[in-house]
Protein backbone atom coordinates (compact mmCIF):
# COMPACT_ATOMS: atom_id res chain seq x y z
CA UNK A 1 0.00 0.00 0.00
CA UNK A 2 1.17 3.39 -0.92
CA UNK A 3 -0.92 5.70 1.99
CA UNK A 4 0.89 6.29 4.64
CA UNK A 5 -0.23 4.20 7.83
CA UNK A 6 -2.68 5.48 10.28
CA UNK A 7 -1.11 2.96 12.75
CA UNK A 8 2.99 2.51 13.03
CA UNK A 9 4.61 0.16 15.56
CA UNK A 10 8.30 0.22 15.27
CA UNK A 11 10.43 -2.33 17.77
CA UNK A 12 8.00 -2.25 20.26
CA UNK A 13 8.92 -3.57 23.54
CA UNK A 14 6.58 -3.68 26.79
CA UNK A 15 8.00 -5.21 30.20
CA UNK A 16 6.70 -5.03 33.72
CA UNK A 17 9.55 -5.61 36.16
CA UNK A 18 10.87 -9.05 34.77
CA UNK A 19 8.23 -10.31 32.20
CA UNK A 20 7.88 -8.46 29.23
CA UNK A 21 4.82 -8.83 28.16
CA UNK A 22 5.64 -7.14 24.47
CA UNK A 23 9.12 -7.54 22.46
CA UNK A 24 10.17 -6.24 19.60
CA UNK A 25 6.79 -6.28 17.36
CA UNK A 26 6.41 -4.14 14.69
CA UNK A 27 3.15 -3.83 12.25
CA UNK A 28 1.36 -0.85 10.35
CA UNK A 29 -2.38 -0.51 9.76
CA UNK A 30 -3.67 1.59 6.84
CA UNK A 31 -6.63 4.38 7.12
CA UNK A 32 -9.80 2.42 6.21
CA UNK A 33 -8.81 -1.25 7.11
CA UNK A 34 -10.18 -3.68 9.25
CA UNK A 35 -7.08 -4.78 11.69
CA UNK A 36 -7.47 -8.08 13.75
CA UNK A 37 -4.47 -8.51 16.29
CA UNK A 38 -5.12 -11.96 17.10
CA UNK A 39 -2.99 -14.28 19.97
CA UNK A 40 -3.55 -16.73 23.01
CA UNK A 41 -4.39 -14.92 26.35
CA UNK A 42 -1.69 -13.16 27.39
CA UNK A 43 0.31 -12.69 24.44
CA UNK A 44 0.39 -9.07 24.84
CA UNK A 45 -2.48 -7.76 22.66
CA UNK A 46 -4.26 -5.82 25.20
CA UNK A 47 -0.47 -4.50 26.42
CA UNK A 48 -0.09 -3.35 22.84
CA UNK A 49 -3.86 -1.65 22.58
CA UNK A 50 -2.90 -0.07 25.91
CA UNK A 51 0.13 1.93 24.16
CA UNK A 52 -1.35 2.43 21.62
CA UNK A 53 -4.44 4.67 23.41
CA UNK A 54 -1.90 6.38 25.50
CA UNK A 55 -2.73 4.22 29.08
CA UNK A 56 1.06 2.46 28.66
CA UNK A 57 4.00 3.79 27.89
CA UNK A 58 6.87 1.17 25.77
CA UNK A 59 10.04 0.22 27.26
CA UNK A 60 11.43 0.87 23.84
CA UNK A 61 10.29 1.47 20.17
CA UNK A 62 8.07 3.61 18.69
CA UNK A 63 4.17 4.28 18.05
CA UNK A 64 2.60 6.69 16.15
CA UNK A 65 -0.97 7.20 15.34
CA UNK A 66 -2.17 9.14 12.23
CA UNK A 67 1.31 9.92 12.43
CA UNK A 68 1.61 11.50 16.10
CA UNK A 69 3.33 9.91 18.95
CA UNK A 70 0.95 8.49 21.43
CA UNK A 71 3.66 9.56 24.63
CA UNK A 72 4.39 13.13 23.70
CA UNK A 73 1.32 13.91 22.18
CA UNK A 74 -1.38 12.10 24.58
CA UNK A 75 -4.20 15.03 23.66
CA UNK A 76 -3.91 14.82 19.89
CA UNK A 77 -3.98 11.50 19.71
CA UNK A 78 -6.72 10.52 21.74
CA UNK A 79 -9.00 13.20 19.78
CA UNK A 80 -8.54 10.64 16.74
CA UNK A 81 -9.50 7.16 18.51
CA UNK A 82 -12.48 5.58 20.30
CA UNK A 83 -12.26 2.79 22.24
CA UNK A 84 -13.77 -0.21 23.13
CA UNK A 85 -12.10 -2.14 26.41
CA UNK A 86 -12.13 -6.09 27.27
CA UNK A 87 -13.90 -4.93 30.02
CA UNK A 88 -17.18 -3.02 30.45
CA UNK A 89 -16.91 0.79 30.82
CA UNK A 90 -20.21 2.26 30.65
CA UNK A 91 -21.91 3.73 34.13
CA UNK A 92 -24.46 1.54 34.50
CA UNK A 93 -26.42 3.51 37.25
CA UNK A 94 -26.55 6.12 34.01
CA UNK A 95 -29.04 5.93 30.90
CA UNK A 96 -27.78 5.41 27.52
CA UNK A 97 -28.18 8.69 26.25
CA UNK A 98 -26.35 10.08 29.78
CA UNK A 99 -23.62 7.89 28.69
CA UNK A 100 -23.11 9.49 25.45
CA UNK A 101 -23.87 12.89 26.49
CA UNK A 102 -20.62 12.32 29.57
CA UNK A 103 -18.48 10.95 26.09
CA UNK A 104 -19.56 13.76 23.66
CA UNK A 105 -18.38 16.53 26.76
CA UNK A 106 -15.13 14.54 27.44
CA UNK A 107 -14.19 14.98 23.58
CA UNK A 108 -15.37 18.65 22.99
CA UNK A 109 -18.45 17.47 20.36
CA UNK A 110 -20.17 20.77 20.76
CA UNK A 111 -24.05 20.23 21.62
CA UNK A 112 -25.85 20.12 18.38
CA UNK A 113 -23.55 18.09 16.81
CA UNK A 114 -23.55 15.36 20.12
CA UNK A 115 -27.12 15.37 19.93
CA UNK A 116 -27.75 14.66 16.31
CA UNK A 117 -24.87 12.00 15.98
CA UNK A 118 -26.23 9.94 19.34
CA UNK A 119 -29.44 9.43 17.59
CA UNK A 120 -28.02 8.48 14.76
CA UNK A 121 -25.47 6.45 16.51
CA UNK A 122 -28.44 5.34 18.80
CA UNK A 123 -30.87 4.40 15.70
CA UNK A 124 -28.35 2.57 13.67
CA UNK A 125 -27.45 0.91 16.78
CA UNK A 126 -31.04 -0.36 17.88
CA UNK A 127 -31.50 1.51 20.83
CA UNK A 128 -32.76 4.82 20.38
CA UNK A 129 -35.61 3.34 22.03
CA UNK A 130 -34.18 2.35 25.19
CA UNK A 131 -31.60 5.97 25.35
CA UNK A 132 -33.55 7.00 28.71
CA UNK A 133 -33.39 3.53 30.57
CA UNK A 134 -30.49 2.85 32.74
CA UNK A 135 -27.88 0.58 31.62
CA UNK A 136 -27.97 -1.52 34.17
CA UNK A 137 -31.11 -3.08 32.67
CA UNK A 138 -28.97 -3.62 29.28
CA UNK A 139 -28.55 -7.23 27.94
CA UNK A 140 -24.93 -7.77 27.48
CA UNK A 141 -25.14 -7.52 23.75
CA UNK A 142 -27.10 -4.27 24.01
CA UNK A 143 -24.20 -2.88 26.40
CA UNK A 144 -21.43 -3.85 24.02
CA UNK A 145 -23.52 -1.77 20.87
CA UNK A 146 -23.99 0.75 23.53
CA UNK A 147 -19.96 1.03 24.04
CA UNK A 148 -19.33 1.14 19.82
CA UNK A 149 -21.67 3.97 19.54
CA UNK A 150 -20.33 6.10 22.22
CA UNK A 151 -16.69 4.77 20.71
CA UNK A 152 -17.83 6.71 17.58
CA UNK A 153 -19.86 9.77 18.94
CA UNK A 154 -16.41 12.10 18.18
CA UNK A 155 -15.88 9.99 14.65
CA UNK A 156 -12.88 8.93 15.74
CA UNK A 157 -10.53 7.71 12.77
CA UNK A 158 -9.39 4.76 14.65
CA UNK A 159 -11.79 2.32 16.93
CA UNK A 160 -10.19 -0.14 18.89
CA UNK A 161 -12.36 -3.06 19.63
CA UNK A 162 -10.46 -5.15 22.23
CA UNK A 163 -12.51 -8.43 22.43
CA UNK A 164 -16.00 -7.00 21.80
CA UNK A 165 -17.96 -10.21 21.66
CA UNK A 166 -16.57 -11.79 24.63
CA UNK A 167 -19.14 -13.36 26.44
CA UNK A 168 -22.01 -12.57 23.29
CA UNK A 169 -24.45 -15.11 22.29
CA UNK A 170 -23.88 -15.52 18.20
CA UNK A 171 -26.30 -13.57 17.11
CA UNK A 172 -25.21 -10.18 18.96
CA UNK A 173 -22.18 -11.27 17.59
CA UNK A 174 -23.61 -11.70 13.80
CA UNK A 175 -25.35 -8.50 14.37
CA UNK A 176 -22.25 -6.17 15.54
CA UNK A 177 -20.17 -7.09 13.58
CA UNK A 178 -22.46 -6.53 10.87
CA UNK A 179 -22.25 -2.92 11.83
CA UNK A 180 -18.80 -2.09 12.87
CA UNK A 181 -18.47 -3.51 9.04
CA UNK A 182 -21.34 -1.24 7.13
CA UNK A 183 -19.66 1.83 9.79
CA UNK A 184 -16.03 0.65 7.96
CA UNK A 185 -17.40 1.02 5.27
CA UNK A 186 -19.92 4.41 5.84
CA UNK A 187 -17.16 6.17 7.33
CA UNK A 188 -13.77 4.68 6.58
CA UNK A 189 -12.88 4.25 10.20
CA UNK A 190 -10.08 2.25 10.45
CA UNK A 191 -10.71 -0.74 13.07
CA UNK A 192 -8.64 -2.28 15.00
CA UNK A 193 -9.58 -5.29 16.57
CA UNK A 194 -8.75 -8.19 19.17
CA UNK A 195 -10.88 -11.44 19.16
CA UNK A 196 -10.46 -15.12 20.02
CA UNK A 197 -13.51 -16.07 17.67
CA UNK A 198 -11.28 -16.84 14.33
CA UNK A 199 -14.75 -17.10 12.49
CA UNK A 200 -15.25 -13.38 13.45
CA UNK A 201 -11.54 -12.38 12.56
CA UNK A 202 -11.74 -14.85 9.27
CA UNK A 203 -15.08 -12.34 8.02
CA UNK A 204 -14.25 -9.29 9.08
CA UNK A 205 -10.72 -8.41 8.57
CA UNK A 206 -8.83 -7.25 5.91
CA UNK A 207 -5.35 -7.87 7.50
CA UNK A 208 -4.39 -10.25 10.68
CA UNK A 209 -1.57 -10.01 12.72
CA UNK A 210 -0.81 -13.12 14.83
CA UNK A 211 0.93 -12.54 18.50
CA UNK A 212 2.70 -14.79 21.09
CA UNK A 213 4.27 -14.59 23.70
CA UNK A 214 4.63 -11.13 23.14
CA UNK A 215 6.67 -11.58 19.28
CA UNK A 216 4.63 -11.15 16.34
CA UNK A 217 4.85 -14.40 14.81
CA UNK A 218 2.65 -13.50 11.37
CA UNK A 219 0.98 -11.07 9.58
CA UNK A 220 -1.16 -10.98 6.40
CA UNK A 221 -4.58 -11.71 5.11
CA UNK A 222 -6.77 -14.57 6.15
CA UNK A 223 -5.88 -16.47 2.97
CA UNK A 224 -1.97 -15.72 2.76
CA UNK A 225 -2.01 -16.88 6.57
CA UNK A 226 -3.85 -20.40 5.56
CA UNK A 227 -1.68 -20.71 2.49
CA UNK A 228 1.53 -19.75 4.73
CA UNK A 229 0.78 -22.53 7.16
CA UNK A 230 -0.91 -24.54 4.55
CA UNK A 231 -4.06 -25.07 6.74
CA UNK A 232 -8.04 -25.32 5.49
CA UNK A 233 -9.57 -22.62 8.15
CA UNK A 234 -8.03 -19.48 9.91
CA UNK A 235 -8.34 -21.39 13.13
CA UNK A 236 -6.05 -24.25 12.34
CA UNK A 237 -3.83 -21.63 11.33
CA UNK A 238 -3.59 -19.80 14.33
CA UNK A 239 -3.01 -23.09 15.59
CA UNK A 240 0.29 -23.88 14.00
CA UNK A 241 1.38 -20.48 14.55
CA UNK A 242 0.94 -20.22 18.52
CA UNK A 243 0.95 -24.64 19.17
CA UNK A 244 -1.96 -26.22 21.05
CA UNK A 245 -0.67 -25.22 24.73
CA UNK A 246 -3.34 -24.26 27.09
CA UNK A 247 -1.86 -20.28 28.52
CA UNK A 248 -2.76 -19.45 31.67
CA UNK A 249 -3.43 -15.51 32.47
CA UNK A 250 -4.15 -14.30 35.86
CA UNK A 251 -6.91 -12.79 36.72
CA UNK A 252 -6.98 -9.01 36.09
CA UNK A 253 -8.61 -6.71 39.18
CA UNK A 254 -11.90 -6.45 37.40
CA UNK A 255 -12.15 -10.04 37.13
CA UNK A 256 -11.58 -10.49 41.04
CA UNK A 257 -13.69 -8.09 41.87
CA UNK A 258 -16.63 -9.69 39.57
CA UNK A 259 -15.75 -12.49 42.20
CA UNK A 260 -16.06 -10.68 45.12
CA UNK A 261 -19.62 -8.81 44.34
CA UNK A 262 -20.43 -12.59 43.18
CA UNK A 263 -19.47 -13.59 46.57
CA UNK A 264 -21.59 -10.74 48.32
CA UNK A 265 -24.39 -11.89 46.39
CA UNK A 266 -24.28 -14.91 47.38
CA UNK A 267 -24.13 -16.61 43.76
CA UNK B 1 -20.63 22.02 28.76
CA UNK B 2 -17.64 22.35 30.91
CA UNK B 3 -15.91 18.58 31.59
CA UNK B 4 -15.76 19.63 35.42
CA UNK B 5 -19.85 20.33 35.23
CA UNK B 6 -20.88 16.60 33.62
CA UNK B 7 -18.75 14.88 35.93
CA UNK B 8 -19.92 16.64 38.72
CA UNK B 9 -23.42 16.46 37.67
CA UNK B 10 -23.13 12.35 37.04
CA UNK B 11 -22.33 12.19 40.66
CA UNK B 12 -25.25 13.96 41.74
CA UNK B 13 -27.20 12.27 39.86
CA UNK B 14 -26.66 9.01 40.78
CA UNK B 15 -26.73 10.13 44.43
CA UNK B 16 -30.45 11.43 43.75
CA UNK B 17 -31.43 8.06 42.30
CA UNK B 18 -29.99 5.76 44.91
CA UNK B 19 -32.45 6.36 47.17
CA UNK B 20 -31.64 3.30 49.31
CA UNK B 21 -28.22 4.36 49.83
CA UNK B 22 -29.63 7.60 50.86
CA UNK B 23 -31.76 5.64 53.53
CA UNK B 24 -29.17 3.09 54.32
CA UNK B 25 -26.61 6.31 55.11
CA UNK B 26 -29.30 7.47 57.44
CA UNK B 27 -28.33 4.54 60.13
CA UNK B 28 -25.40 5.37 61.38
CA UNK B 29 -26.28 8.87 62.36
CA UNK B 30 -29.54 7.95 63.78
CA UNK B 31 -27.89 5.04 65.62
CA UNK B 32 -25.02 8.11 66.87
CA UNK B 33 -28.53 10.52 67.50
CA UNK B 34 -30.76 7.71 69.17
CA UNK B 35 -28.76 5.87 71.30
CA UNK B 36 -26.01 8.06 72.47
CA UNK B 37 -27.31 11.35 71.87
CA UNK B 38 -30.31 10.04 74.20
CA UNK B 39 -28.45 8.04 76.53
CA UNK B 40 -25.52 9.97 77.41
CA UNK B 41 -27.62 13.24 77.93
CA UNK B 42 -28.10 12.83 81.60
CA UNK B 43 -24.46 12.12 82.62
CA UNK B 44 -23.90 15.22 80.16
CA UNK B 45 -26.43 17.17 81.79
CA UNK B 46 -25.31 16.19 85.44
CA UNK B 47 -21.48 16.68 84.66
CA UNK B 48 -22.43 20.51 83.88
CA UNK B 49 -22.06 20.43 80.07
CA UNK B 50 -25.74 21.31 79.10
CA UNK B 51 -27.39 19.42 76.34
CA UNK B 52 -25.83 16.26 75.18
CA UNK B 53 -28.20 16.53 71.71
CA UNK B 54 -27.11 20.59 71.18
CA UNK B 55 -23.58 19.24 71.47
CA UNK B 56 -23.69 16.47 69.64
CA UNK B 57 -25.90 17.58 66.75
CA UNK B 58 -22.81 19.01 65.07
CA UNK B 59 -20.49 15.92 65.32
CA UNK B 60 -22.89 14.13 63.54
CA UNK B 61 -23.31 15.96 60.77
CA UNK B 62 -19.43 16.24 60.61
CA UNK B 63 -19.04 12.33 60.68
CA UNK B 64 -21.87 12.26 57.85
CA UNK B 65 -19.75 14.60 56.01
CA UNK B 66 -16.99 12.54 56.52
CA UNK B 67 -17.88 9.31 55.70
CA UNK B 68 -20.04 10.84 52.91
CA UNK B 69 -17.24 12.39 51.20
CA UNK B 70 -14.70 9.54 52.07
CA UNK B 71 -17.29 7.24 50.21
CA UNK B 72 -16.87 9.18 47.02
CA UNK B 73 -13.19 7.24 47.22
CA UNK B 74 -14.97 3.61 47.10
CA UNK B 75 -16.98 5.38 44.45
CA UNK B 76 -13.72 5.89 42.10
CA UNK B 77 -12.14 2.14 43.35
CA UNK B 78 -15.59 1.02 41.52
CA UNK B 79 -15.10 2.82 38.33
CA UNK B 80 -11.73 1.75 38.44
CA UNK B 81 -12.76 -1.95 38.91
CA UNK B 82 -15.50 -1.50 36.62
CA UNK B 83 -13.97 0.46 33.66
CA UNK B 84 -15.78 3.95 34.13
CA UNK B 85 -12.49 5.69 35.01
CA UNK B 86 -10.80 4.42 31.60
CA UNK B 87 -13.25 6.39 29.43
CA UNK B 88 -12.18 9.47 31.27
CA UNK B 89 -9.03 8.35 31.60
CA UNK B 90 -8.26 7.85 27.62
CA UNK B 91 -10.65 11.55 26.78
CA UNK B 92 -8.77 14.06 25.26
CA UNK B 93 -8.76 16.31 28.65
CA UNK B 94 -6.12 17.32 31.59
CA UNK B 95 -6.71 14.74 34.10
CA UNK B 96 -6.93 18.51 36.85
CA UNK B 97 -10.39 18.51 35.40
CA UNK B 98 -11.56 15.28 35.76
CA UNK B 99 -10.55 15.12 39.28
CA UNK B 100 -12.20 18.41 39.99
CA UNK B 101 -14.95 17.41 38.62
CA UNK B 102 -15.05 14.40 40.74
CA UNK B 103 -14.34 15.72 43.85
CA UNK B 104 -16.86 18.56 43.92
CA UNK B 105 -19.49 15.71 43.07
CA UNK B 106 -18.63 13.75 45.86
CA UNK B 107 -18.13 17.37 48.11
CA UNK B 108 -21.71 18.11 46.62
CA UNK B 109 -23.20 14.72 47.40
CA UNK B 110 -21.35 14.72 51.18
CA UNK B 111 -22.95 18.15 51.89
CA UNK B 112 -26.40 16.93 50.64
CA UNK B 113 -26.23 13.80 52.70
CA UNK B 114 -25.03 16.57 55.60
CA UNK B 115 -28.20 18.40 55.02
CA UNK B 116 -30.27 15.24 55.64
CA UNK B 117 -28.51 15.02 58.63
CA UNK B 118 -29.32 18.38 59.62
CA UNK B 119 -33.16 18.33 59.20
CA UNK B 120 -32.98 14.71 61.56
CA UNK B 121 -30.85 16.83 64.20
CA UNK B 122 -34.09 19.36 64.08
CA UNK B 123 -36.41 17.11 64.23
CA UNK B 124 -34.51 14.84 67.38
CA UNK B 125 -35.09 18.55 68.99
CA UNK B 126 -31.17 20.42 68.11
CA UNK B 127 -31.75 24.05 67.76
CA UNK B 128 -29.59 26.67 66.70
CA UNK B 129 -28.72 29.68 68.28
CA UNK B 130 -28.79 31.73 65.57
CA UNK B 131 -31.39 30.99 61.73
CA UNK B 132 -28.51 33.16 60.44
CA UNK B 133 -25.76 31.32 61.29
CA UNK B 134 -26.76 28.29 60.02
CA UNK B 135 -25.79 29.59 56.22
CA UNK B 136 -22.53 30.15 57.83
CA UNK B 137 -22.49 26.63 59.01
CA UNK B 138 -23.25 24.77 56.04
CA UNK B 139 -19.90 27.09 54.18
CA UNK B 140 -18.05 25.39 57.10
CA UNK B 141 -19.70 22.16 56.07
CA UNK B 142 -18.64 22.25 52.47
CA UNK B 143 -15.32 22.82 53.64
CA UNK B 144 -14.86 19.31 55.40
CA UNK B 145 -17.22 18.17 52.26
CA UNK B 146 -14.30 19.60 49.85
CA UNK B 147 -11.37 18.49 51.97
CA UNK B 148 -12.27 14.65 52.64
CA UNK B 149 -13.51 14.44 49.12
CA UNK B 150 -10.27 15.62 47.98
CA UNK B 151 -8.27 13.03 50.60
CA UNK B 152 -10.27 10.35 49.24
CA UNK B 153 -9.56 10.90 45.64
CA UNK B 154 -6.14 10.48 46.54
CA UNK B 155 -6.40 7.28 48.33
CA UNK B 156 -8.90 6.16 45.91
CA UNK B 157 -5.95 7.01 43.34
CA UNK B 158 -3.80 4.67 44.94
CA UNK B 159 -5.90 2.04 45.54
CA UNK B 160 -6.69 -0.89 43.16
CA UNK B 161 -8.19 -3.50 45.67
CA UNK B 162 -11.54 -2.99 47.28
CA UNK B 163 -10.16 -4.54 50.44
CA UNK B 164 -7.67 -1.85 50.66
CA UNK B 165 -10.68 1.07 51.33
CA UNK B 166 -11.69 -1.36 54.02
CA UNK B 167 -7.93 -0.97 55.96
CA UNK B 168 -8.72 2.92 55.10
CA UNK B 169 -11.79 3.15 56.84
CA UNK B 170 -10.93 1.06 59.58
CA UNK B 171 -6.91 2.83 59.90
CA UNK B 172 -8.41 6.10 59.14
CA UNK B 173 -11.98 7.27 58.61
CA UNK B 174 -12.74 5.88 62.24
CA UNK B 175 -9.82 7.70 64.22
CA UNK B 176 -10.92 10.71 62.14
CA UNK B 177 -14.39 11.03 63.30
CA UNK B 178 -13.54 9.71 67.11
CA UNK B 179 -10.36 11.60 67.33
CA UNK B 180 -12.60 14.59 65.97
CA UNK B 181 -14.22 15.69 68.99
CA UNK B 182 -17.73 15.03 68.03
CA UNK B 183 -19.01 12.82 70.78
CA UNK B 184 -16.94 14.40 73.81
CA UNK B 185 -15.75 17.84 74.42
CA UNK B 186 -12.08 18.87 73.99
CA UNK B 187 -11.39 20.27 77.09
CA UNK B 188 -9.22 18.13 80.02
CA UNK B 189 -7.75 15.15 77.83
CA UNK B 190 -5.08 13.11 78.35
CA UNK B 191 -1.89 15.04 76.66
CA UNK B 192 -1.53 11.99 73.66
CA UNK B 193 -5.37 12.29 73.19
CA UNK B 194 -5.40 16.22 73.10
CA UNK B 195 -2.46 15.92 70.13
CA UNK B 196 -4.14 13.65 68.78
CA UNK B 197 -7.43 15.71 67.90
CA UNK B 198 -5.56 18.62 67.51
CA UNK B 199 -3.64 16.80 63.99
CA UNK B 200 -6.84 15.72 62.82
CA UNK B 201 -8.87 18.44 60.33
CA UNK B 202 -12.25 17.18 61.23
CA UNK B 203 -11.52 18.26 65.02
CA UNK B 204 -11.64 21.69 63.32
CA UNK B 205 -14.36 20.89 60.76
CA UNK B 206 -16.49 19.68 63.67
CA UNK B 207 -15.66 22.88 66.21
CA UNK B 208 -16.19 25.42 63.41
CA UNK B 209 -19.82 24.09 62.95
CA UNK B 210 -20.73 23.70 66.42
CA UNK B 211 -19.45 27.65 66.96
CA UNK B 212 -21.36 28.84 64.24
CA UNK B 213 -24.53 26.60 65.30
CA UNK B 214 -24.47 26.58 68.93
CA UNK B 215 -21.47 29.34 70.37
CA UNK B 216 -19.38 26.95 71.97
CA UNK B 217 -16.31 26.24 70.18
CA UNK B 218 -12.82 25.75 71.35
CA UNK B 219 -10.69 27.09 68.71
CA UNK B 220 -12.53 29.54 67.48
CA UNK B 221 -14.11 29.71 64.01
CA UNK B 222 -11.60 32.00 62.66
CA UNK B 223 -9.21 29.66 63.66
CA UNK B 224 -11.02 26.45 62.40
CA UNK B 225 -11.76 27.67 59.07
CA UNK B 226 -7.63 29.17 58.69
CA UNK B 227 -6.96 25.36 59.66
CA UNK B 228 -9.51 23.65 56.84
CA UNK B 229 -8.72 26.08 54.49
CA UNK B 230 -4.65 25.58 55.14
CA UNK B 231 -5.46 21.57 54.77
CA UNK B 232 -7.76 21.92 52.42
CA UNK B 233 -5.19 22.94 49.58
CA UNK B 234 -2.87 20.33 50.92
CA UNK B 235 -5.45 17.59 50.30
CA UNK B 236 -6.25 19.21 47.00
CA UNK B 237 -2.75 19.07 46.02
CA UNK B 238 -2.30 15.63 47.15
CA UNK B 239 -5.53 14.26 45.07
CA UNK B 240 -4.69 16.35 41.95
CA UNK B 241 -0.90 14.70 42.46
CA UNK B 242 -2.21 11.03 42.52
CA UNK B 243 -4.43 11.08 40.48
CA UNK B 244 -2.36 12.66 37.19
CA UNK B 245 -0.28 9.17 38.22
CA UNK B 246 -3.11 7.46 38.12
CA UNK B 247 -2.89 4.00 35.68
CA UNK B 248 -6.41 2.63 34.27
Amino acid sequence: MSERPIIRVQHVAKSFGTVAAVNDVSFEVFPGEIFAFLGPNGAGKTTTIRMLTTLLQPTSGSLELDGLDPTTHQTEVRRRFGVVFQDPSLDSELTAWENMNIHGVLYHVPRAVRRERSETLLRMFELWDRRDDLVKTFSGGMKRRLEIARGLLHTPKVLFLDEPTLGLDPQSRNQMWSLVKSLNAAERVTVFLTTHYMDEADRVADRIAVIDHGRLVATGSSAELKQQTNTESLEAAFLALTGTTIRDESASAADQMRQVVRVWRGR
Amino acid sequence: MSVVYILWLREVKKYLRSRVQIVASLGGPLMYLGVLGFGLAPVFQRAGEGSYMQFMAPGVIGMTVLFTAMFSGIAMLWDRQFGFLKETLVAPVPRIAIMTGRTLGGATVAVLQGTLIFVVTLIAGFRPVSVLAVPLAFLVIALIAAIFSALATAIGSMLTQMQGFQMVMNFLVMPLFFLSGAIYPLDGLPRVLAALTRIDPLTYGVDGVRGLLTGRTHFGVMVDVAVLLGVGVLFVVAGAWRFSKIEA
